[in-house]
């Protein structure tokens, strides 16, 4: 679906004016932003300067801060496997790496087919039915065996 | 007659199949032409069980579980509308030791409710210390909370109402209070829990602190990795407003209190509290130095109250049941219950809310029932990241904030993940480090730089490169970040890191072993 820089500001101006009357917005007009795009544009970066009246580093600064906003799109899922403490304890580390080679690419990374991408996470909250993934914001746990290699083929289709 | 079934929609009951299960029974019943009505309720925290159903069997509830969808039609064969025997049937509810045996203030409703009705909320409890405080002054709520012994629930463990009173006594005509929902730490999902689960009582919380204080707004910042939270915050606040507890003038005292949701955007150093100022104003998470105290200069300046969901949840039964009713639970200066988060490697993981006092040991052992995979505990990282491993011989500490400090460890949000003996400790300690890189906001040099260098000094002490040398340079590196960082990140990675070098030196010695762990 290609986007006109035209399209996005003519979209993100009217996320920029549902935000009329709430303090300090900026976070959630990013996600407003990436919930309409699949990632923060440059020209809505531009027009939320412009907008909160900040300059374009100070936006690029935020968004650049926080490991949610991506400047460019992401696959048509999003998979995020959690890696801290109480996943490892579950032997997390090796479904990890079993899903990165499942999917032939590391995190961080996109398929070429453009399918998933493949994020690392610190902490769901599934910690007592760990190890613990989420994909495309479904909670999914005790991701081991049979559960790990449907999760992965769900992914790719 | 239309029987009740309860099939959880926690997260953590979502992500082992509780839809799917729910769906199965909602067909499995039109099939057989029976009046059932499933009730999505919070989990009880019983986690090896979930998805576990309960039926309502003549008022009393009987509990099932792991139940797979694949069950439902034999547990309709074998009775379930009437609590029938079943292979997955694990008896009434209330009996279930892990269960019986806690003492659920704070998690009173969590897993008994419909989360989303206020009916149930008002029916078991809910709006009681609510309103006991609309009748009280404000310095009268915050001597109550002050009175009750309640100490900061994220961590700190910092008496919740002199922070109160700081924020009542401070001038300035508009004034906040801020929910710290960033829960990242691994091994904790006590927060997660009662948003999920018991939403009013967090809301309930909320306005009390409001008609302590003076303050007129309120936000909950909930971290991004849980839309589910966030999603039954929102629908709760907006019941909340519409039945007059939100709003102008909250529960018609003519007094006025709303509240906000703000999504955080997955940066665990938000979590502390003045770099969650700084997110929720929309700027970079970096930590703020202190002084000023959030309590006189928080969000756009304005006198804050930040607390922990635990701390502003546990409000509501103080007001409801008076400071001494909560004081008698606990031990030393740790008083009331904590709801202690066992995860991990662990047989029965789950929610344990119980008084200050149990030991370490017998969460593990007793309650948790030892690993998951049935090998030796080795350690147990008490307070997520920035905690401390504990080996077998400090089983005894009891779970007691001034304890667990005297023992060099702290209970943090009190999640305890467990490991068994496969674990590596270098591992363990060289993922703090990274894990410190990785979410470090760089305002401090010795965390945004320390945590680096630290990993890659374990990465030495793995190849066998002067291990001796490498570990007097992780001793001094963590003293340097232990007292040249402005916050817990940076202050606290030395305590995974030093307690896994001090208790299990054996998995830092070069030997061949250490490297074919690899």
């Amino acid at each position: 679906m290609p986007t006109t820089d035209a399209d996005i500001a003519a979209r993100t101006k009217r996320i920029i004016a549902s935000f009329q009357g709430v303090e300090a917005p900026l976070l959630e007009m990013l996600h407003a932003v990436q919930a309409e795009f699949g990632h923060v544009p440059g020209e809505s970066q531009r027009l939320l300067a412009d907008a909160l009246n900040l300059s374009r580093a100070e936006i690029h600064g935020v968004t650049s801060f926080y490991h949610d906003f991506r400047e460019s799109p992401a696959g048509r899922h999003v998979l995020k496997i959690c890696r801290a403490e109480a996943c490892q304890s579950m032997g997390g580390e090796a479904g990890a790496q079993r899903i990165s080679d499942l999917l032939g690419i590391k995190f961080g990374e996109t398929t070429k087919d453009g399918a998933v991408t493949l994020e690392a996470v610190y902490c769901l909250g599934m910690c007592a039915t760990a190890p613990a993934a989420m994909l495309d914001g479904r909670p999914v746990g005790r991701v081991t065996g049979k559960r790990l290699e449907s999760l992965v083929a769900e992914a790719t289709r | 007659m239309t029987t009740t079934i309860y099939v959880p929609m926690d997260s953590g009951a979502r992500a082992v199949g509780a839809d799917d299960v729910a769906a199965a029974i909602m067909s499995e019943a039109a099939r057989r032409k029976m009046d059932v009505r499933v009730v999505r309720n919070g989990s009880r925290g019983l986690f090896w069980l979930e998805p576990m159903i309960e039926v309502d069997a003549g008022g009393k509830r009987i509990a099932y579980g792991p139940v797979d969808a694949g069950d439902v039609a034999s547990l309709f064969d074998a009775g379930l509308t009437t609590g029938g025997a079943h292979a997955k049937c694990v008896g009434p509810t209330e009996d279930i030791p892990f269960l019986k045996n806690q003492t659920r203030l704070t998690f009173a409703r969590c897993g008994i409710t419909d989360p989303l009705s206020l009916e149930d909320y008002e029916r078991h409890g809910g709006l009681a210390g609510l309103r006991a405080a609309a009748a009280m002054t404000p310095a009268g709520i915050v001597k109550t909370v002050t009175d009750s012994g309640l100490r900061g629930r994220g961590g700190a463990g910092f008496p919740t109402g002199i922070k109160w009173k700081t924020v009542l006594d401070a001038p300035g005509a508009r004034k906040v209070i801020v929910c710290n929902a960033d829960e990242g730490d691994s091994g904790t999902f006590a927060d997660r829990m009662i948003m999920e689960g018991d939403p009013f009582v967090l809301i309930e919380g909320m306005a009390i602190a409001g008609l302590a204080t003076g303050a007129t707004q309120g936000f909950v910042y909930i971290r991004s990795e849980y839309p589910d939270a966030i999603d039954v915050m929102r629908k709760a606040i907006a019941k909340a407003r519409a039945a007059g507890i939100l709003g102008k003038s909250v529960l018609a005292t003519g007094r006025a209190f709303d509240i906000e949701i703000r999504v955080g955007a997955g940066a665990y150093v938000c979590g502390e509290e003045t770099s969650l100022l700084n997110s929720l104003e929309g700027k970079r998470g970096v930590v703020r130095a202190k002084p000023p105290l959030p309590a006189h200069h928080g969000f756009l300046g304005r006198p804050t109250v930040v607390n922990n969901v635990i701390s502003l949840a546990t409000v509501p039964i103080i007001l409801a049941k008076g400071a001494q009713f909560y004081k008698d639970f606990g031990m030393g200066r740790s008083r009331g219950t904590i709801p202690i988060q066992i995860a991990g490697n662990v047989r029965h993981g789950g929610l344990y809310e119980t008084a200050f006092g149990v030991s370490l040991g017998d969460l593990v052992d007793k309650i948790g029932g030892g690993t998951a995979t049935g090998r030796p505990v080795k350690a147990v990282q008490v307070g997520g990241p920035l905690g401390a491993y504990f080996p077998r011989a400090l089983f005894d500490t009891p779970f007691d904030y001034e304890a667990f400090a005297a023992k060099d460890g702290l209970i943090g949000h009190a999640g305890i993940v467990v490991f068994d003996d496969t674990a590596d400790m270098l591992s363990q300690a060289r993922f703090a480090f990274e894990f410190c890189a990785i979410e470090s906001c760089g305002k401090c040099t010795p965390c945004r730089i320390g945590a680096v260098r630290g990993a890659e000094t374990m990465d030495n002490i793995r190849r066998g490169i002067e291990p001796q040398k490498q570990k007097a340079i992780v001793a001094d590196l963590c003293n340097t970040m232990k007292f040249g960082s402005l916050c817990a990140l940076g202050g606290f990675t030395p305590y995974p890191v030093m307690s896994a070098m001090k208790h299990f030196p054996e998995d830092f010695n070069t030997a061949p072993k250490a490297e074919a762990a690899e």
